[in-house]
């Protein structure tokens, strides 16, 4: 029911350019409207999306009753603690719990959301590169998100009804040996390339 | 043109005036009856397709045709409800039309507001003031009102960067989704001497005319085409394909003379011009695809792709088509 509202409202398209993975897996994705993970979510198909849990920042899920509601109970999201990071509340620890049973997880390794039209999509954080390096077996998947900024700008709360379009690249991979940046580099060019690749 | 009135019966004159007409029922039937041989057709094709290309051709003319049953009937039922129906009808069409062609426009943050606007209060506006027939302000609402507010919106945020880009997308946008197409649907409140209450007719009348050029262009165009028109923008289209379509749908449009308040000469002469205007939308809006680089609008009509494919030449001839009738057949007090 939700997914369909979501996807009635963005008119979202979800292209594969690979498979759907068939085994747990990391999708990691621009970040660009609080509309990305649910649209990623509701465009996933319906046996993956049961085991598909996103991560969002705990102080604005939270933030009032409606949106815990959303977090916890409809897209069962991990929230996690992005201003006060010490070891009991590393955000990497729910994380790991929840792929250790067997859940697939959509994260957006840039943290914020790019505000200027013009800027790139910003440097990503180093949690993609541990998850990656203590579950070899997971698969990654890079996700790239078009229009949805237009459709819901960070800061505004008027929804345009554009077109949305969810692109689902192939499967990428931490090479043995492979150092953090090169790594965090690689991936973030695995999500801009779906950008090029399509437009 | 009298109508027949049978005060006998009075669930008959509780029906639309246009369905007592029987040479309007005898259309709707003909228009069922091709609808089903494409179907029938189709079905048969699927039996015989062999190779994987053959048979994705069969599944999109099946899907096509499929589509077709379905938006004929909602445009039908809608024109026969009346205005208040076929304005709802039209009013989605624009905000899916517009929806598509603003995700092609590259807009900016600084211009969410202003579409906003443009979706969520001029397009309904717009259409209100045609349901409330006041046809002043429905005429210059839009070329006037809503273009200076979204010249005025886009530079309230800040943002000056591709301003006139913006802006002129937005209005382009605005103009061909929600001003040229509510020219169709404001051809039921044209008052037209001795025509009083079959203007649905009109309106069928327009939509026929146009779509059969289309489908009569790309026949033409398959059977003769060698010179093509418009190369870098509409490879399909050719000089052949034109000229056959344009003249043929007119011929056509003869059959249809008596859905109208023109004569025989009169009909042909507006039907042609309506093919014309309806060609020029085609290319328009292929040219606006091209610069956006893709192929169809959307994928909302499965087999046509999206709103904005199916209306392209309606937009452009439903302004020419109200304005002949109003200029021209409407009474001295319009």
């Amino acid at each position: 029911m939700i997914s369909f509202l979501i996807q009635l409202v963005t008119g979202a398209q979800a292209r594969w350019v690979g498979e759907p993975p068939a085994a747990r897996c990391i999708f990691f994705a621009n970040h660009s409207s609080n509309l990305d993970f649910p649209v990623i979510w509701a465009s996933l198909p319906p046996a993956i999306r049961r085991h598909t849990r996103p991560i969002a920042a705990r102080d604005y899920w939270d933030g009032s009753r409606l949106r815990r509601y959303l977090a916890r109970d409809v897209f069962n999201a991990i929230l996690i603690e992005r201003h006060k990071v010490t070891v009991r509340e590393n955000p990497l620890l729910p994380m790991e719990q929840a792929l250790d049973a067997g859940d697939s997880l959509i994260i957006f390794p840039e943290g914020t959301r790019a505000l200027d039209d013009d800027a790139p999509m910003n440097p990503f954080k180093p949690g993609l590169y541990h998850l990656a390096k203590r579950h070899p077996d997971v698969t990654l998947i890079p996700v790239y998100l078009e229009s949805l900024n237009r459709i819901l700008p960070k800061g505004g709360f008027l929804l345009i009804p554009l077109l949305a379009a969810v692109t689902f690249g192939s499967p990428i991979q931490l090479e043995p040996g492979e150092n953090k940046l090169l790594f965090l580099d690689r991936a973030r060019a695995a999500v801009a390339a779906l950008e090029a690749a399509h437009a | 043109m009298t109508l027949p009135t049978r005060p006998d019966n009075p669930l008959l004159d509780r029906l639309p005036v246009a369905l007592r007409d029987s040479r309007l029922l005898g259309l709707l039937a003909g228009l069922v009856l091709v609808l089903l041989a494409a179907s029938l057709i189709g079905a048969l094709l699927r039996r015989r397709a062999a190779t994987p290309k053959a048979h994705a051709t069969v599944e999109n003319l099946i899907a096509r045709t499929n589509s077709w049953w379905i938006m004929a009937t909602l445009f039908l039922t809608t024109g026969l409800l009346g205005l208040g129906a076929t304005l709802c009808l039209f009013a989605l069409l624009s905000f899916f039309a517009l929806r598509e062609m603003i995700t092609l426009a590259p807009t900016r943050r600084a211009d969410h507001h202003t579409l906003f606007w443009i979706f969520f209060v001029i397009t309904p506006l717009h259409y209100w003031l045609l349901y409330d027939r006041w046809y002043g302000l429905f005429a210059i609402f839009i070329p006037v009102y809503g273009f200076l507010w979204i010249c005025i919106r886009s530079t309230l945020t800040g943002d000056y960067k591709h301003y006139s880009e913006r802006v002129a997308r937005i209005f382009l946008a605005l103009m061909i989704c929600t001003y040229c197409i509510s020219h169709a649907p404001a051809l039921l409140t044209l008052d037209i001497p001795h025509f009083a209450g079959q203007n649905v007719k009109l309106l069928f009348f327009l939509a026929i005319v146009v779509q059969s050029s289309d489908v009569l262009q790309y026949v033409w165009g398959k059977l003769l085409g060698r010179h093509k028109i418009a190369p870098h923008i509409s490879p399909n289209k050719t000089w052949e394909g034109f000229i056959g379509g344009s003249l043929s749908a007119a011929l056509l449009s003869l059959a249809l003379a008596w859905m109208t308040p023109f004569n025989l000469w009169q009909t042909a002469l507006i039907a042609y011009a309506l093919t014309l205007a309806g060609f020029a939308g085609g290319i328009v809006m292929s040219a606006i695809k091209r610069d956006a680089g893709v192929k169809d609008y959307s994928q909302l009509i499965p087999g046509h792709g999206g709103v904005m494919d199916r209306i392209d030449s309606l937009c452009f001839a439903a302004p020419l088509f109200f304005h002949i009738t109003r200029y021209y057949f409407t009474g001295p007090a319009a």
